[in-house]
């Protein structure tokens, strides 16, 4: 009794408001490519090189595993080429491409394919890939050797390290005269030494802004995380001002602006509930300073996020109670 | 229905409002064969009351078993052709009973004979197959005790107006159902739900016999009962209950529409009235015989299927998409939707990204990016008991935005569905 037709049957809801993962992914490489231009810019060729291969390699690494492991390609959705842009973002631009390769397998496979790949990954995958990088070849991410051949015309030297050096030598240094050696306006302009893409600020910031207003990450995180800097930069400074920087020095340097927009903001390893992403940006923040502060790193980002990635699952228990709840 | 440039904003989902689609309904003509559904699975060996040939009148009431309670109306004059198994979501399967129509129309008369002085009983044996499908379950249940019954002049999912479209063109016979309705179930009150554009035009329901009225929302999900019985009621149900659990039941306004036409003219109504929505989403409202397969619907109305297009029996959100045109219109069908095969999403097999849309949009504050990695697992049990399963009101809202198109609706239903399979088959045990 039943005509011939095939008509195409499936679960409510019918409709879909028409985001997808690859969305998400090109805007945020859409809104990043203001600081790498400008990165490419300051450091020339080279950047483009470091960039262009962390990358290629990084979706390559995620085909290789994709086919060792008998999983459906998924190196289109764009996933693999985020990871591999912004561990490419906070390297410097003369790193060596065996290291940019070896960072990126790090990265996507460590990261992020041996726990299931997209989603599963409990810790951000460039940040994995940066810390294995700067533990075991420090001195290709040390960007006062790393960039020793460049001319830029102001000051050529990595502002955390600098201040770093001052506050373990008080008595030769005043942090605060260190600092005010750097004005604010060509930090946030991009006039420091550092990643390729993590100088810019004022590019980051509105790359920022743009994937805050279009919804692909969640303004709750990098607010606080903004706010915790600073005001734990506030306390430190206002405990010993000869030791410690200022809160926009803080802003400013290393890979705080990239971290608030671009790191923290990671889908998988952070929470998704309103107080979780509070306090997890608040933490990460704090742990930031604290780590550049009194830690024994120049810059404290790395493991600042990989402490609140572990913290993430637990963090993303306070939630509000559902409706109807019984007890 | 896409997503909006700025998505900072949570996105809002809006009932659409009925002015300009006041317009008199499309009137189908009696369908040649009428078909009727009846539960359980059904095979060719079993004893059945119906026997092929049967003559049955419009308005007859019909039973298949001996041993249930459960019966459908007849919708047309004519004779019983066939009777077959028809398979329904989850892979259940129930009994359709298809009939020949004849030349003239002939009303059965057992109605009539009681229909002099309402009463539940009465109610309850010959109006549960009418149009609106009024359900007197909750009535029975010694243990729950109904005191306020809520009528429904408003549909729950989006581009459906069917109830809308009653309680603005028929007030005068809902108020009568309303009445009838007080009087047989001793409920102590009466509420009246209406969207705002409706309360000028049906504002008038149940004012003679003391119904309240209140206004729904105009923001999906708000007219899905269970949301209405937090919003509007202010007593939140818990989870795994029913709003028959609180002292409250649900009726569509069709329904009590047709208990007023019912014991007013003694004649049980069976047609049907439904929201047509074409692929271009434009509507047409319907008024089918109950039984109508679907096909004659479109061909009255224009609408060509083709295929790989998609048939959805309801709207768009909470709807039950079907494999035939075959499928026939039944007591509760209040939309059909047409999508072109253009206009299909599809969801993938991508994992939860953990993005965080689901949770933020769930107007129940489930944890959903937790809840749909235990239902992927299978993990029925962990996900009720830890990440509330069951406080799910079925809206699909967290489908809907998914950024993963994951089928987390899908996943909901499927656990709902196998839990409610386990005291069953302990039983059989």
């Amino acid at each position: 009794m039943f005509v011939d037709k095939k008509l195409i049957v499936s679960h409510a809801p019918f409709w879909h408001n028409g985001s997808c993962i690859g969305e998400r992914n090109y805007h945020i490489m859409l809104a990043a490519l203001p600081a790498i231009i400008f990165g490419i810019m300051q450091y020339g060729s080279a950047a483009i090189g470091v960039i262009s291969l962390a990358i290629s390699s990084a979706m390559l690494w995620e085909l290789a595993f994709n086919r060792a492991a008998k999983r459906p390609d998924s190196i289109g959705d764009g996933s693999a080429a985020v990871v591999g842009m912004v561990l490419g973002m906070m390297l410097p631009a003369t790193a060596p491409w065996w290291l940019v390769i070896v960072g990126t397998f790090v990265a996507i496979v460590i990261g992020k394919q041996v726990y299931g790949g997209i989603g599963a990954n409990p810790f951000n995958p460039a940040i994995v890939g940066l810390a294995i990088l700067s533990l075991s070849w420090g001195k290709f991410m040390d960007f006062d050797a790393a960039l020793v051949n460049y001319d830029f015309g102001f000051t050529a030297v990595y502002p955390l390290q600098l201040v770093k050096h001052a506050s373990k030598n008080p008595e030769i240094f005043n942090v605060a005269d260190v600092v005010n050696s750097f004005k604010i306006m060509d930090l946030l302009m991009g006039k420091q030494v550092g990643g390729i893409g993590a100088v810019f600020g004022l590019g980051i910031i509105v790359g920022g802004i743009y994937l805050i207003i279009r919804g692909f990450i969640r303004w709750e995180i990098s607010l606080s995380f903004i706010v915790g800097v600073i005001l734990t930069a506030l306390l430190f400074q206002a405990s010993d001002p000869t030791r410690y920087a200022c809160p926009m020095f803080h802003l400013l340097t290393g890979y705080t602006l990239l971290a608030a927009f671009f790191i923290a903001t990671e889908d998988s390893s952070s929470p998704v509930n309103f107080i979780p992403m509070l306090l997890y940006g608040a933490g990460m923040g704090m742990m930031t300073v604290l780590i550049r502060n009194i830690g024994a790193y120049a810059d404290g980002i790395i493991y600042a996020v990989l402490i609140m990635n572990v913290a993430n699952p637990l963090l993303d228990k306070i939630r509000p109670k559902a409706i109807g709840k019984a007890v | 229905m896409k997503k909006s440039f700025i998505g900072l904003t949570k996105p809002v989902l809006e009932y659409q409002s009925l002015t300009g689609l006041m317009t008199k309904p499309e009137k189908i003509a009696i369908p040649k064969k009428a078909s009727l559904f009846f539960k359980g699975a059904y095979s060719q060996k079993d004893a059945v009351l119906l026997k092929i040939g049967e003559k049955v009148k419009t308005g007859q009431k019909l039973c298949l078993y001996k041993n249930s309670d459960e019966y459908a109306v007849s919708p047309v004059t004519g004779t019983v052709s066939l009777i077959s198994s028809y398979l329904g979501n989850f892979g259940q399967s129930c009994a359709m009973v298809t009939i020949d129509t004849a030349d003239t129309e002939e009303f059965d008369e057992s109605f009539k004979a009681v229909c002099a002085a309402p009463s539940l009983d009465t109610a309850r044996n010959f109006l549960t197959g009418a149009a609106g499908s009024p359900c007197f379950g909750c009535f029975s249940d010694p243990e729950k005790k109904i005191k306020t019954i809520v009528v429904c002049g408003t549909d729950s999912d989006i581009l459906v107006e069917t109830n809308g479209y009653i309680a603005a063109s028929k007030s005068d016979i809902i108020t009568k159902g309303v009445s009838i309705l007080k009087k047989i179930t001793h409920a102590s009150t009466v509420i009246v739900a209406l969207p705002k554009a409706l309360v000028k035009d049906a504002g008038a329901i149940g004012g003679a016999s003391g119904a309240e009225l209140r206004e729904i929302g105009s923001e999906y999900p708000s007219a899905l009962p269970l949301v209405m019985m937090k919003n509007v009621m202010g007593q939140p149900v818990p989870a795994g209950k029913g709003p028959g659990d609180m002292g409250v039941c649900f009726f569509s306004a069709e329904a009590v529409a047709s208990i007023g036409a019912a014991f007013t003219d003694g004649r049980i109504p069976v047609t049907k009235t439904l929201t047509l929505i074409r692929k271009d989403l434009s509507r047409v409202m319907v008024e089918a015989r109950i039984g109508t397969p679907i096909a004659d619907i479109f061909t009255a109305c224009g609408v060509t299927v083709s295929e790989k297009d998609r048939i959805i029996i309801g709207g768009p959100m909470t709807g039950v998409s079907v494999y035939t045109e075959e499928h026939p219109v039944t007591p509760d069908t209040d939309a059909i939707m047409v999508q072109g095969s253009e206009d299909v999403s599809l969801v993938s097999d991508y994992p939860c990204i953990n993005c965080g849309e689901c949770v933020r949009i769930c107007p129940m504050n489930i944890p959903v990016n937790m809840l749909v990695r235990f239902l992927e697992a299978g993990q029925y049990e962990e996900a009720a008991d830890m990440y509330d399963l069951h406080c799910c009101i079925e809206c699909g809202l967290c489908s809907f935005v998914c950024v993963s198109k994951m089928p987390i609706f899908q996943y909901i239903r499927l656990a709902k569905y196998e839990l409610s399979r386990i005291p069953a088959a302990a039983e059989e045990a």
